[in-house]
């Protein structure tokens, strides 16, 4: 067996190493674990970081995408083929399947969006497999709520976070006891950046969906975002869909995720964009965080991810 | 070796100007964004902020926090220069102070101690000086802020050095000091050396956050601690995934084929034998080949392979997370600790620790909690309570009934499994562990171990 070069600890590493180490005390000290993967560019960082945990042994926990239904068919396509290659479980929780049992209702009309019943739905999903712990790829960068959430997120027995009574979090040691109905969110990837994770991908050659990359697409203009058009779009008075040559940021819900004009066709390319970018990740494309300053935090509370 | 990554703290109120150095590092390193800062302006004038911009709403991360004009709890922030990438712990100064200092502090290898060139060394100064050293953070810089209010005064300056290092030699840490003028608000020696100040001819603070040496910079001057986390046995079923059996309302992928390995698992390691120890080595180095001793047991064997998915390594440094595989079958589990022979830490059940109260209910005499150290759980008894500290006025009190919430003292424990622990001084990783309340499971006390009993 060849014998691999010395060491090397980049930031990237040390992140790696990081969160590594969460996933392996998450695996040691919960019954039931589940990993959130969206097919979105965090969680494809949390199943490399997965891979490093617990190679060459199957993952101690299923994976599990929160399906609104209106996501992007590239990812949906992606997801499952990862999960295939991965040889690891995945389940679907369905919003429609929400829907249906009548456990949600539907927003309507033409701004109508799914991102506010996923909540329902995760948390059905927990209750229903028992799951105590769930991975999230949150990033405390991304939002000002986020900034001051602890790597291990407790949740009541209604989901909820209590931001002005977290459990303190010390050095490495982090304190996994709850009582029976709560659950924790775990967020392996908290210190990293948006810059650290495009660059991770670059580095791990990780594969991403389609949709990152610049590409033509119908998109319709609202509240200077570029939503992507699709079959059923409801517009409103004045808008027309255009065809342009953009890239997403994040992954979410069609509905309420827009995308960026922009020519980065590659990861080379995308990392530079995301260097020289002025602008945040969720302000550019993310409606579901315009609604007031304390948007995230109201949802987190409810028992959003 | 540099390590490109420095986590450091920052601890004060509003008014010393805190909040400016951080937008001030933030926004000179050009992490603060369009958005963001539109957020902060029209904030700012929602609040009768007079078109000027309130630096401090950036980091205000909390409804409570916004309304009140109050920064709750530790916030961590994050910029880059092209040499390092940096995570501030932010910490408020006077909500729940110990609380979220030595949280903040816990895991930061510098700390930023703030004092207002105007009103000299306060309280709060001293609090975060005597927490930092109290955690073992290994560097200190002070900042003398508002220069610009005291006509960028040397003689002010040297005054307040003199005031500041009397004070920080009765504390006795062991952190290097450094002094440094500055003003956060016009950018003196923030970013940019200050031409208003000639008389000082050190670094920058952001050259100083740069250069600082961390830890981890010298794994082979420290003795090797590898506590293990995760046992890895490919072929052995974890219970929780064999009972998890298809959900009625999920759709379910459940390819067939065997996961794949990564590139280093190749056929020879990945066998149906393949034990591996998972875990982060938390301090040193360890070589293939390498005699090595298995605690709190006593038993030796040798590294037969250092496994990472990237492939094996002759040899790993901290913090680096990996598998070792071990010469011997030997039956190890999560909880022990690899290391050494010849630079073992302290086997035991009884340990003097300074602990810090994090909770409102108090640690008493008697107390028991659950510890948990590196990847250990325990029960503890508190078996004595010697001393309390007063964070307010650094006063020490003998033979206390009780440690408060924020109070910090000196207390004697024993615990219901042997520990392998090394005095904090030592080790930040293997002489620290904190205290869960066994009735409501919040995380009540943090410890740095002090000696053996």
């Amino acid at each position: 067996m060849s014998v691999a070069a010395r060491p090397q600890l980049s930031h990237l590493r040390a992140l790696e190493s990081e969160g590594i180490h969460v996933m392996r005390e998450v695996a040691a000290e919960f019954e039931r674990p589940v990993l959130l993967f969206s097919g979105g560019k965090d969680s494809i960082v949390l199943l490399r970081l997965a891979e490093k945990a617990f190679r060459p042994a199957p993952f101690p926990f299923p994976l599990m995408h929160v399906d609104t239904g209106h996501n992007f068919p590239e990812v949906i396509e992606f997801r499952d083929r990862r999960v295939t290659e991965l040889g690891e479980r995945l389940i679907v929780a369905s919003v429609q399947e929400s829907i249906d049992r009548g456990r949600v209702a539907e927003e309507t009309g033409p701004r109508a969006s799914r991102n506010r019943l996923q909540t329902i739905t995760l948390l059905d999903a927990i209750a229903e497999h028992r799951f105590d712990a769930a991975f999230g790829g949150a990033r405390r960068d991304e939002e000002r709520a986020r900034a001051k959430e602890r790597i291990f997120s407790f949740r009541d027995d209604f989901g909820q976070w209590d931001p002005k009574n977290q459990r303190p979090e010390l050095w490495n040691l982090y304190n996994g006891r709850i009582h029976k109905g709560e659950n924790v969110r775990v967020f392996p990837l908290s210190n990293w950046t948006e810059l650290d994770v495009w660059e991770y991908i670059d580095q791990e050659e990780l594969e991403v969906p389609s949709i990152y990359f610049a590409h033509e697409r119908e998109v319709f203009k609202r509240d200077g975002m570029l939503y992507a058009w699709r079959e059923g779009t409801e517009l409103i008075d004045g808008e027309e869909v255009l065809s342009e040559t953009v890239r997403y940021r994040t992954v979410g819900d069609m509905s309420c995720t827009g995308g960026v004009r922009s020519q980065a066709a590659t990861l080379e390319e995308v990392v530079l964009e995301i260097a020289a970018t002025r602008i945040t990740e969720r302000g550019e494309t993310r409606a579901d965080d315009r609604v007031s300053e304390a948007a995230m935090e109201d949802r987190k509370k409810a028992g959003y991810f | 070796m540099t390590l490109d990554l420095l986590r450091f703290t920052t601890a004060g109120s509003v008014d010393d100007g805190k909040s400016t150095l951080i937008g001030r590092l933030l926004y000179d390193s050009k992490q603060v964004f369009e958005d963001q800062l539109e957020h902060v302006a029209a904030a700012s004038v929602r609040r009768g902020g007079e078109g000027t911009l309130d630096l401090a709403l950036l980091t205000d991360g909390l409804r409570a926090e916004r309304e009140q004009g109050i920064t709750i709890d530790v916030a961590y922030r994050y910029f880059a220069t092209a040499k390092r990438r940096f995570i501030i712990a932010d910490c408020p100064g006077h909500q729940q102070y110990t609380r979220n200092m030595v949280t903040g502090a816990s895991t930061a290898d510098l700390a930023v101690i703030l004092l207002d060139a105007r009103k000299g060394v306060l309280e709060q100064s001293k609090r975060h000086a005597f927490i930092s050293a109290l955690l073992g953070i290994p560097h200190v810089v002070v900042a003398v802020n508002k220069m610009d209010l005291v006509e960028y005064s040397q003689e002010r300056f040297d005054e307040l050095v003199v005031e500041f290092a009397g004070f920080a030699a009765k504390l006795g840490g062991r952190a290097k000091l450094v002094y440094l003028p500055i003003s956060a608000l016009e950018g003196d020696n923030v970013v940019e050396l200050s031409p208003r100040m000639d008389w000082y001819d050190g670094p920058t603070l952001l050259e100083m956050l740069e250069q600082v040496e961390v830890a981890y910079d010298h794994p082979h001057d420290t003795p090797a601690r590898f506590p293990v986390q995760w046992v890895i046995r490919p072929f052995t079923r974890s219970p929780s995934l064999a009972s998890s059996a298809t959900p009625p309302t999920s759709a379910s992928l459940a390819p067939s084929s065997a996961p794949s390995a990564g590139p280093s698992f190749a056929a020879d390691s990945a066998g149906e034998d393949y034990r591996g120890y998972a875990g982060q080595l938390a301090s040193g180095a360890l070589r293939t080949g390498q005699e090595v001793m298995v605690l709190p047991s006593g038993q030796r064997t040798r590294i037969a392979a250092i496994d990472t998915f990237d492939g094996p390594l002759e040899e790993a440094v901290a913090p680096m997370s990996l598998t070792l595989r071990l010469e011997d079958e030997l039956d190890v589990s999560r909880g022990e600790l690899i290391c050494h022979p010849e630079q073992a830490p302290v086997v035991g059940r009884e340990l003097q620790a300074d602990v810090c109260w994090l909770n409102d209910r108090p640690l008493r005499p008697r107390g028991r909690y659950l510890m948990k150290h590196t990847s250990r759980h325990a029960t503890a008894v508190v078996e004595e309570l010697y001393d309390r500290v007063d964070v307010h006025t650094l006063e020490r009190t003998d033979g206390p009934e009780e440690l408060a919430l924020n109070d910090i003292g000196r207390v004697r424990l024993r615990t219901s499994v042997p520990l392998a622990f090394d005095p904090y001084r030592g080790n930040r990783r293997t002489g620290s562990f904190i205290l869960i309340d066994e009735a409501t499971n919040e995380t009540v006390g943090a410890g740095l171990v002090v000696s053996d009993s």
